[in-house]
C-alpha cells in the first residue's frame, strides 16, 4: 500500500476491513456491528447515524502510517463523535484488554518462582497505573476543555501542560515493549506454555492499537484544539 | 567484519607501554597506533592519528578539562594514586597493576560498540551479552540511581554511563527503568528492590 493510497466513503466497509483487519477492533467503538454485507462506508455510516467524514478520516490515521490529515480536513470535518470514540477507546483499552492481559500476567506469574512472579506483577501493576492515570487525566482535563471550546466558551490557560502527550505516548509505548521483551525473551525456559505465547501476542495486539490511538489523538485531537483555540480567539 | 578499532597510548613509561601493546595484540579487534609518551599537543595528535579510543595516563595532564574537548572516549591508565576527582573526568580508569587480560578485553570492548552501534544493529557478530561495566550500570539504574550519581559512584563522566545506558537497551530491548529492573532481578543481577 503507498502512503497515497487512503479509503474513501465510498468503498465497501468489508473492503477498508480487508485491507486493514485490525479496524475491527474499532468498529464496536463507533457502535458499529458485524453483518454489514456488502454496505460502503458512507450507508454503513448512515445506518448508524454517524458522520462519514469522521469515520474516514479515524480509519485512514488507523490505517497508513503517515497519512497526514490536513488542516482543511480537520476544519471541514464533523468532530461530533470524537469525544465519545475517544472515551470509547479507553473504556475498551483499560475495562476489556488491559484486564484480559492482566489476568493473564497474574497466571502467568503464579507459575514462576515467587519472587520472579512478584516483580512481573508489580511491573504489570504499575504499567496499568501509567495508562489509567494518563486516561484520567485527559478525561479531566483535555476532554473538559475540549467541550468548552466545542460551546465556544474558551476558558484562559495559564498552563497547557496537559496538552503535550509525546512523553506520556512514549513511556506508555516503552513500558509494554518492555514487557513483552521480559516475557519471551527472560522468563525461564519452563514458564514457557501455550498461554505465554498468546499473552505475548494480546501483548503485541494492544500495543499496536494503542499505538494508532497516540496517532488518532496527535494527529486529529490536539490540532483539532488548536484550530478551535484560533477560531475562539478570533471572535473575540 | 567491522575494521579494527584503533588505540592510541599515551604513556610516559616504556615498560608500561610495552606490556599493554604485547597484551592487546592478542586480540584482532584491536589496533595499536604508534605509542606516544607526551600528551603535548594531544589535539592535534588526535586529528591525525585516527584514533577511536585513547589510552591516557592522566599524570601527563596538568589540566583535565581538555578531556571534555576530545571527540574519543579516554581511559585512565592507572597505576599510581591519583585523585579520584580528576579521574571522574575520565570516561573509564584501568588500574593497570590488577587489570587481568579479560577485563582489559572487555572494558576496550565496550567502548567499541557503543562507537559502532549505529551501523551494527543487525550485524550477526554482535555480542548481546552485557559487559561487567554495564551489568555494574544496570544494577545502579535498577536501584533507582540517576545518571549523574551513577557517574559519581562508578568514577566515569555522565556522558559514559549514557553511553553505557544505549548499549544496555539495545542488548536487551528493554527501555524503561521499571523493565531494567525486572531484568536484573529476573538475571540474578539483584535481589530485589
Amino acid at each position: 500500500m503507498n502512503e497515497h493510497a487512503v479509503f474513501s466513503a465510498k468503498m465497501r466497509l468489508s473492503d477498508l476491513i480487508a485491507a486493514n483487519h485490525n479496524l475491527i477492533l474499532m468498529l464496536p467503538r463507533f457502535g458499529i456491528s458485524l453483518g454489514f454485507g456488502d454496505k460502503s462506508v458512507q450507508e454503513v455510516c448512515k445506518d448508524y447515524h454517524l458522520p462519514v467524514d469522521f469515520f474516514t478520516l479515524i480509519c485512514n490515521v488507523y490505517t497508513f502510517e503517515h497519512y497526514q490529515p490536513s488542516s482543511q480536513e480537520i476544519r471541514q470535518t464533523d468532530m461530533s463523535p470524537l469525544l465519545p470514540y475517544l472515551k470509547a477507546s479507553h473504556h475498551y483499552y483499560l475495562q476489556e484488554r488491559l484486564e484480559h492481559i492482566d489476568n493473564h500476567v497474574h497466571l502467568l506469574a503464579a507459575s514462576l518462582e515467587d519472587k520472579f512472579g512478584r516483580v512481573l506483577c508489580q511491573f504489570f501493576d504499575d504499567y496499568i497505573s501509567e495508562v489509567r492515570e494518563h486516561f484520567s487525566k485527559e478525561e479531566t482535563e483535555t476532554f473538559p476543555y475540549l467541550e468548552a471550546l466545542q460551546q465556544g466558551s474558551a476558558p484562559m490557560l495559564s498552563d497547557r501542560s496537559f496538552l503535550s502527550y509525546d512523553e506520556a505516548h512514549e513511556s506508555i509505548k516503552d513500558t509494554l515493549n518492555d514487557l513483552t521483551q521480559i516475557i519471551f525473551k527472560y522468563l525461564p525456559a519452563k514458564a514457557f506454555s501455550n498461554d505465554a505465547v498468546d499473552l505475548v501476542f494480546d501483548i503485541f495486539q494492544i500495543s499496536n492499537d494503542l499505538e494508532k490511538h497516540a496517532l488518532i489523538e496527535e494527529k486529529i485531537l490536539l490540532p483539532y484544539i488548536e484550530y478551535l483555540e484560533q477560531n475562539t480567539a478570533q471572535a473575540q | 567484519m567491522n575494521a579494527p578499532f584503533s588505540i592510541l597510548i599515551v604513556e610516559p613509561s616504556p615498560v608500561v607501554t610495552a606490556g599493554l601493546l604485547s597484551v592487546l595484540s592478542a586480540h584482532k579487534a584491536f589496533q595499536c597506533l604508534p605509542p606516544r609518551s607526551s600528551a603535548e599537543n594531544l589535539p592535534a595528535i588526535l586529528a591525525q592519528e585516527k584514533a577511536d579510543l585513547l589510552l591516557l595516563n592522566p599524570q601527563l595532564l596538568s589540566d583535565m578539562a581538555c578531556l571534555s574537548t576530545l571527540k574519543i572516549p579516554v581511559i585512565a591508565l592507572q597505576y599510581t594514586p591519583f585523585d579520584a576527582q580528576s579521574l571522574s573526568a575520565f570516561d573509564a580508569v584501568l588500574d593497570i597493576r590488577t587489570a587481568q587480560r579479560e577485563q582489559i578485553f572487555a572494558l576496550l570492548q565496550s567502548f567499541i560498540s557503543s562507537n559502532k552501534n549505529t551501523h551494527s544493529d543487525f550485524a550477526s557478530d554482535e555480542n548481546y551479552e552485557l559487559s561487567d561495566r554495564e551489568i555494574e550500570v544496570l544494577k545502579l539504574v535498577a536501584q533507582g540511581l540517576m545518571n549523574k550519581e551513577i557517574a559519581d559512584k562508578l568514577c566515569i563522566s555522565i556522558h559514559t554511563v549514557i553511553s553505557h545506558r544505549k548499549n544496555i537497551n539495545r542488548k536487551t530491548g528493554i527501555k524503561s527503568v521499571a523493565g531494567l529492573t525486572v531484568y536484573a532481578i529476573m538475571q540474578g543481577y539483584i535481589a530485589s528492590v
